[in-house]
């Protein structure tokens, strides 16, 4: 079975998920990005290098803050950038995923960022754009279902390594929602794949995958048992949605049970990190005392995630 | 018509045939074995030289789609489909639209297939009216009309007092019920199984518990009402156990599997294969090999195709929202030589799995070739070779996780009722 990811010679064609890419790519990503840090500071902040390209932002979920992003690093490459709201759209009046894709592939799309609530569409539509040809259209996830999310991925990655240098050494603990997560999928993925030695996720057995522990990390349920002496903390966010009902009884007790306080935070090591995809729910997951503390990296990983989105971009748009 | 197969390789499982002769039929009949009847004079010879001469095959699951799922399939595409797989004996699933849950529409369905003189159809009833599994159905009208068992297909009955009742009703006449293992209101938004691969994919998942809990209950429900029972499509090891024991213990039940579930597993959705969007769900490679291994040895009583043709639109979306099934009826004779090959049966016994053991599950007198049958007659070639493509395919439905294979067996001709209804081209 091909890798739909990668072209023939080995090279990002689309970026999919960020389980089954090499090390190499993941790593070649996280370099590519750290020049691009430096184009937010300057007084023009635009490089050349996708001048001419046409971005078709395709959101068949609403996001406003991922969308952003994408179209801000995409506007920094000197790209053009199109913002198409599909859930809003066409889609309602019987177009399908695959029309949409081939009216705007007429419209002389070079990249599409997808994001979509079902588990593997971009995939559908890498698959596609392959069996009709057109190998020069490139498509990035901007997150699909519970699936992946993997420029989240990349960037918690780029952030971890600008605090901790080293991936070799590291316990890094993921708490939370990882059933419904996209973005924990993505993070083992990445983590696994970079040579953390151990990845622990913690959090109520109804809101952890089965065999979990396949994609090699391990489980936890206490949430003090968890944290001890781990470099790094990834919570994830709870939807709402999932608060009352089959899974949680409410949202007061997973924030007394698994909520980040600085009490529980003092059992990670001192020089740990904390980590949040955004957006945060302040009093469910995480305690406003942490989210605002001197350990906490969630603004800092806002900022790396522009330069990450912007060195994917630039590696699949140029080829 | 008299027709003469000459010189083949007449395999018959029900009687134990497995040797080097000729085939006489007459008036829609078998009317000689080896050797001619007295003043046989043949109108038409079929040269059956290397080829396997075998009853019809019996599918215990085929969705002809009509009524009311006529732009996926209709009946005529499908008893095409049928002829060029060999198969000439059908049981409808009751999940048509409406439902097979009026003696009226049975009879409309048997009729329409009689006119085009295909296979035969075996409808199998609606257990409960429109499947709501609130009241039951008709059904010794049902019977009349021409249904061989009673099913709620995939809509499990979620009122466990009404599913008893049924059991009850249909045992005081002696009717098997098919009923497919899904626990109802459990896992309902699941789409695979759940297991690594689903995990993986952040596909929501199906446990095998919902096959097993299922089965729970209708076991102890046969127990207590005396229903006989057909499991249908079991996928699990755990679902197979809880089988396996129940048959140990004397209740009469019998079961199937698909032709899907006994060569593939999950990890064959790969990334994303909306063709492996199946019903139940693919499981994991363990339970692939469970179902093998009790096919082989009789635990499983026959292997069907459970042909559910899709269309492209119900497949080219993303996995989780996909049409669940696939066409198969042209590969139930090729996956069951494969299946038999792999674990080193005779013909003879492979074959069993696929015409009398589902014919006597349906209580049919098809699926042998004794002096008198019906001449439902399979003639194919076991060194030859089905290419599956969407070309090739009869069926109105072109989806199936086998496509781009080559798959042992091609089917030469097929008969039935004496009359040749396909011959390969």
């Amino acid at each position: 079975m091909h890798n739909p990811q990668l072209n023939a010679h080995g090279e990002l064609q689309h970026l999919l998920s960020l389980d089954g890419l090499p090390r190499e790519i993941l790593t070649a990503i996280l370099d590519t990005a750290a020049p691009f840090t430096e184009v937010a500071e300057r007084e023009v902040k635009k490089l050349p290098i996708l001048r001419g390209k046409s971005i078709f932002n395709l959101f068949f979920e609403n996001s406003t803050r991922t969308r952003t992003t994408f179209e801000i690093a995409a506007k920094r490459l000197s790209a053009d950038v199109i913002n198409l709201n599909v859930a809003t759209s066409s889609t309602n009046k019987g177009e399908t995923l695959l029309d949409t894709v081939d009216n705007l592939c007429a419209m002389q799309a070079d990249m599409f960022v997808v994001r979509h609530a079902s588990s593997g569409a971009p995939y559908l539509i890498a698959e596609h754009l392959r069996n009709t040809g057109r190998h020069d259209i490139h498509v990035v996830n901007a997150g699909d279902g519970r699936h992946a999310h993997p420029t989240q991925g990349l960037l918690d990655m780029y952030t971890i390594r600008h605090y901790k240098r080293d991936f070799s050494g590291l316990v890094v603990a993921i708490v939370g929602d990882v059933l419904h997560s996209r973005v924990a999928r993505s993070q083992i993925a990445a983590l696994t794949t970079l040579g953390v030695p151990e990845v622990r996720v913690i959090g109520p057995k109804t809101l952890m995958p089965t065999d979990l522990d396949k994609l090699g990390v391990r489980v936890f349920h206490d949430m003090r048992e968890g944290l001890r002496d781990v470099d790094v903390v990834m919570m994830l966010r709870l939807q709402n949605e999932r608060m009352n009902g089959p899974l949680l009884p409410s949202g007061q007790e997973f924030f007394k049970v698994w909520g980040l306080t600085p009490e529980k935070l003092a059992l990670a090591r001192p020089d740990a990190i904390v980590m949040h995809p955004g957006p945060m729910n302040r009093g469910v997951e995480i305690d406003s005392t942490v989210a605002d503390g001197a350990q906490a990296v969630i603004l800092p990983q806002v900022t790396f995630g522009i330069a990450v989105r912007m060195a994917v971009m630039s590696m699949l748009g140029r080829g | 018509m008299k027709i003469h197969i000459a010189n083949g390789r007449l395999i018959d499982p029900a009687h134990e045939i497995d040797q080097q002769a000729d085939l006489f039929i007459a008036n829609g009949k078998i009317v000689g074995i080896g050797s001619a009847p007295d003043g046989f004079v043949a109108t038409r010879h079929i040269d059956a030289t290397n080829k396997i001469v075998c009853p019809g095959l019996v599918d215990l699951a085929a969705r002809l789609r009509e009524p009311g799922f006529e732009y996926l399939a209709t009946l005529e595409s499908e008893m095409e489909a049928a002829m060029a797989g060999g198969v000439t004996s059908l049981a409808i699933p009751p999940d048509t639209d409406p439902p097979l849950d009026e003696p009226g529409l049975v009879e409309m369905l048997c009729y329409r297939a009689k006119k085009l003189n295909r296979a035969h159809v075996y409808p199998v009833g609606a257990l409960t009216e429109r499947l709501e599994g609130k009241r039951l159905s008709e059904m010794a009208e049902l019977v009349d009309a021409g249904c061989v068992a009673f099913s709620q297909a995939n809509h499990p009955i979620t009122d466990t007092q009404v599913l008893f009742c049924a059991l009850q009703y249909a045992a005081t006449f002696g009717y098997r019920v098919w009923l497919q293992p899904i626990a109802p209101r459990f896992a309902r938004e699941g789409v695979a199984h759940d297991g690594e691969v689903a995990t993986r994919l952040g596909l929501p998942g199906i446990p095998t518990a919902a096959e097993t809990i299922a089965l729970f209950t209708y076991i102890e429900l046969a127990r207590l009402t005396g229903a006989k029972l057909h499991i249908t499509r079991l996928s699990s090891a755990e679902g197979l156990a809880l089988v396996r024991t129940a048959k140990a213990e004397g209740l009469d039940i019998t079961c199937d599997v698909s032709i899907n579930h006994l060569h593939l597993s999950d990890m064959d959705i790969g990334y994303f294969n909306a063709h492996c969007r199946l019903n139940p769900p693919l499981r994991s490679q363990r339970d692939r090999d469970a179902l093998q291994a009790a096919l082989a040895a009789g635990d499983i009583d026959a292997l069907c195709s459970n042909h559910s043709p899709v269309d492209d639109d119900g497949k080219q979306v993303p996995f989780s929202e996909a049409e669940a099934g696939a066409t198969g009826i042209e590969l139930l004779l090729p996956l069951a030589l494969k299946w038999g090959q792999g674990r080193q049966l005779s013909l003879l016994d492979t074959l069993r799995r696929v015409t009398i053991n589902p014919a006597r599950i349906i209580g049919s007198k098809a699926g042998q070739l004794n002096l008198g049958a019906r001449a439902d007659v399979c003639i194919f070639d076991a060194e030859g070779e089905t290419t599956v493509s969407r070309e090739r395919l009869r069926s109105q439905g072109k989806n199936t996780p086998f496509l781009g294979l080559n798959l042992p067996g091609k089917v030469c001709y097929t008969l039935v009722e004496g009359k040749v209804m396909y011959a390969e081209p």
